[in-house]
């Protein structure tokens, strides 16, 4: 009776033991797997990543940056399609707001809100935040968006099929369908400046110098410097998409 | 683009700029509607196989050449509807397997070429073999191509086909749960939409799919018993209308669940979907989608749970509800699909949505698509004539 009982638990320890590790052995061979579900790779740390800076204390709302963009880019000039746009967000005396971007911000803003009723004011200059977990580059069915080795979001258009996911997968509205193309648009941090180390075209324009790029791989690099000197805020940060636009000064407000 | 111009005149509050037009328009409130009708009429059908409602009988042939005619056509508006229709193969070709979106082609060949094309192959084998030997001419030879030159009609083989037909029914179900799930999941993963974003989704499409399959096996049914000038088999039709009204009951139940979650949690997204669905989805929503697709239908299906009233009434009190019903999770589609898109994701405006008569995304072309697999439906009926498949007693040894 005794001797039985020792054999059925030695039996059922290795069955457990077998299950275990049968378990273990699947769950690494399942582990390559996980790359489908996660939204990002890890960055390689010894490449430039880069991220972008936006002090709002210091734009004065001209467009400058929005009408730059649409010509250095050739992005129509209707007023349906921005890769970058400032809105206008003013708070009044009785809590609401209201926001405004008449053809993205791109002629100037004129404040529609009277003076005396206004509680306060500023201008939101928005681009593509270049996420790090883009959900834009998870949905696409064809691998047409992609990240490129610096951390920026990019849209392949001999590739993109044009299904419109990714727009519907942005929450910030940084994509549209060009007309012309009829494939997804987006701001690319003028990719083709940078590369040959010139400033996106937004970045030139801008008279206040509101807006930097550069290396976050980089100790005491200029986004960096940025990072530690302000108090810095992505936009939705709930959304967990790993923003790498960085606004200083940005109100609660604003999505 | 005179039209986004107009559009840009009826923007209510304040929408990010590139909001203006709706990027997923009528073609893709098709498409979810189309697949949901093939997984639910083909989940009809397999009651009948797996589960031995012997009752159903009636309508097995009928459901399963539904589900083929509309999953023939259920790519046709997203294809269409593409920026680049032609490089629509790249999804088969390179599919980024990140992406939610990139397993369709496959998940929808599988259903497809495993199980619908398969089921109905060994279904009807036994009779395109009979059929090739009775008729003359292009249909003989018709028939004997559909038969692939298997002709062995011993009763062995016959079991086989039986088995394997059983066989993949019961693969067909998970496959059929997994079609339409999926598509909820396209649109239950975009965690940019609040409307959208909810783990729910693929379920509530799941139940939303076999109610509007199950209605349409119902309304099929009794138009083409019509058609043939046949009676009407009642024990059939009201075992359907049990399940439909089951599942309806079970549709509408997570679908409150989902609105009640969202009122009560009132989210930061609360304010704004409020706005939209007691503004701009007023009519689609609560009349459409709620009362005339839902309420009358439930009310209607279950007072015959009570009390069956005689067969003059209930014929074309069937006929209304399954109609009903199908109007009802079209506006559903509808909802979920054109609803998402009309408010602005910054949360606080809204765009306005038009549909022009003419063009690839107009109600004409619209219309079309929803048409064609009615047409595809009558010409396989014609071919396949679920009426006239051999008993058994005719078997040759």
């Amino acid at each position: 009776m005794g001797t039985e009982r020792i054999t059925a638990s030695r039996r059922n320890f290795l069955k457990r033991s077998a299950v275990l590790a049968g378990t273990l052995v699947a769950t690494s061979a399942a582990k390559p797997l996980t790359g489908m579900l996660f939204a990002a790779n890890e960055p390689d740390k010894s490449k430039p990543w880069y991220g972008i800076g936006i002090d709002i204390e210091k734009c004065i709302g001209c467009g400058n940056c929005a009408k730059a963009c649409k010509a250095e880019n050739n992005v129509p000039k209707e007023p349906f399609y921005f890769r970058s746009w400032v809105e206008q967000y003013t708070i009044k005396n009785d809590g609401t707001l209201k926001v405004e971007s008449p053809n993205g911000g791109i002629d100037g803003q004129k404040q529609t809100v009277p003076e005396e009723e206004i509680f306060k004011t500023f201008f939101v200059p928005k681009m593509c935040n270049h996420c790090e977990k883009s959900p834009c580059v998870q949905v696409c069915p064809v691998g047409a968006t992609y990240e490129s080795p610096e951390g920026i979001v990019l849209v392949d258009k001999e590739y993109c099929i044009g299904c419109r996911y990714c727009i519907q997968a942005c929450p910030y509205g940084c994509r549209f369908l060009n007309p012309v193309t009829n494939t997804a648009d987006k701001c690319t941090l003028c990719y083709h400046r940078i590369k040959k180390g010139l400033k996106p075209a937004c970045f030139e324009v801008c008279p206040t110098g509101a807006r930097i790029y550069g290396d976050l791989h980089e100790k005491d690099g200029i986004m960096h410097k940025f990072l530690k000197q302000h108090n810095c805020h992505v936009l939705k940060p709930n959304l967990n998409t790993g923003s790498k636009l960085f606004y200083n000064g940005l109100s609660a407000e604003v999505r | 683009m005179e039209h986004l111009y107009e559009m840009l005149s009826k923007v209510d509050g304040y929408i990010y700029p590139n909001e203006i037009e709706l990027n997923w328009s009528i073609l893709i409130v098709l498409y979810p509607y189309i697949t949901g009708l093939v997984a639910g009429a083909f989940i009809l059908a397999s009651l009948e196989r797996v589960f031995k409602v012997e009752v159903l009988k009636p309508t097995y042939h009928l459901a399963l050449l539904t589900a083929m005619a509309f999953l023939l056509v259920a790519t046709m508006p997203l294809v269409s509807h593409l920026g680049h229709p032609l490089r629509a193969y790249e999804i088969m070709t390179t599919p980024q397997p990140k992406s939610a979106m990139a397993i369709f082609g496959f998940i929808y060949l599988w259903y497809l070429m495993v199980v619908l094309l398969l089921e109905i192959w060994f279904d009807y084998r036994r009779d395109l073999v009979l059929w090739s030997r009775e008729k003359k001419g292009v249909l003989r030879i018709i028939y004997k191509i559909l038969s692939l030159g298997v002709t062995d009609l011993s009763r062995k083989t016959l079991a086989w086909d039986e088995k394997l037909g059983y066989f993949i029914t019961v693969v067909g179900i998970p496959s059929a749960f997994l079609l339409h799930g999926y598509v909820g999941f396209i649109f239950g993963s975009i965690k940019a939409n609040p409307w959208w974003s909810t783990v729910l989704m693929p379920v509530i499409f799941l139940f939303s799919a076999m109610v509007s399959g199950i209605a349409l096996v119902m309304f099929l049914y009794m138009i083409v018993s019509w058609v043939r000038k046949v009676k009407i088999d009642m024990a059939c039709l009201d075992e359907v209308g049990k399940f439909l009204f089951y599942v309806l009951v079970l549709d509408f139940t997570l679908e409150s669940l989902d609105q009640v979650h969202r009122i009560y949690e009132a989210g930061e997204s609360f304010e704004i979907l409020h706005l939209l669905v007691t503004g701009k989805l007023t009519y689609t929503l609560f009349i459409f989608q709620g009362l005339i697709g839902t309420i009358v239908p439930i009310l209607t299906l279950g007072a015959f749970r009570i009390k069956l009233p005689n067969e003059k009434i209930r014929k074309p009190l069937y006929l209304m509800a399954s109609f009903l019903v199908l109007v009802g999770i079209f506006f559903m589609r509808w909802n979920v699909v054109i609803g998402g898109q009309l408010f602005s994701k910054s949360f606080l405006g809204f765009t306005s949505f038009k549909i022009g008569m003419i063009g690839m995304e107009g109600y004409l072309m619209a219309a079309f698509w929803l048409i064609l697999p009615f047409f595809i439906l009558a010409f396989l009926l014609w071919l396949l004539p679920p009426w006239k498949k051999h008993a058994e007693a005719e078997l040759s040894e």
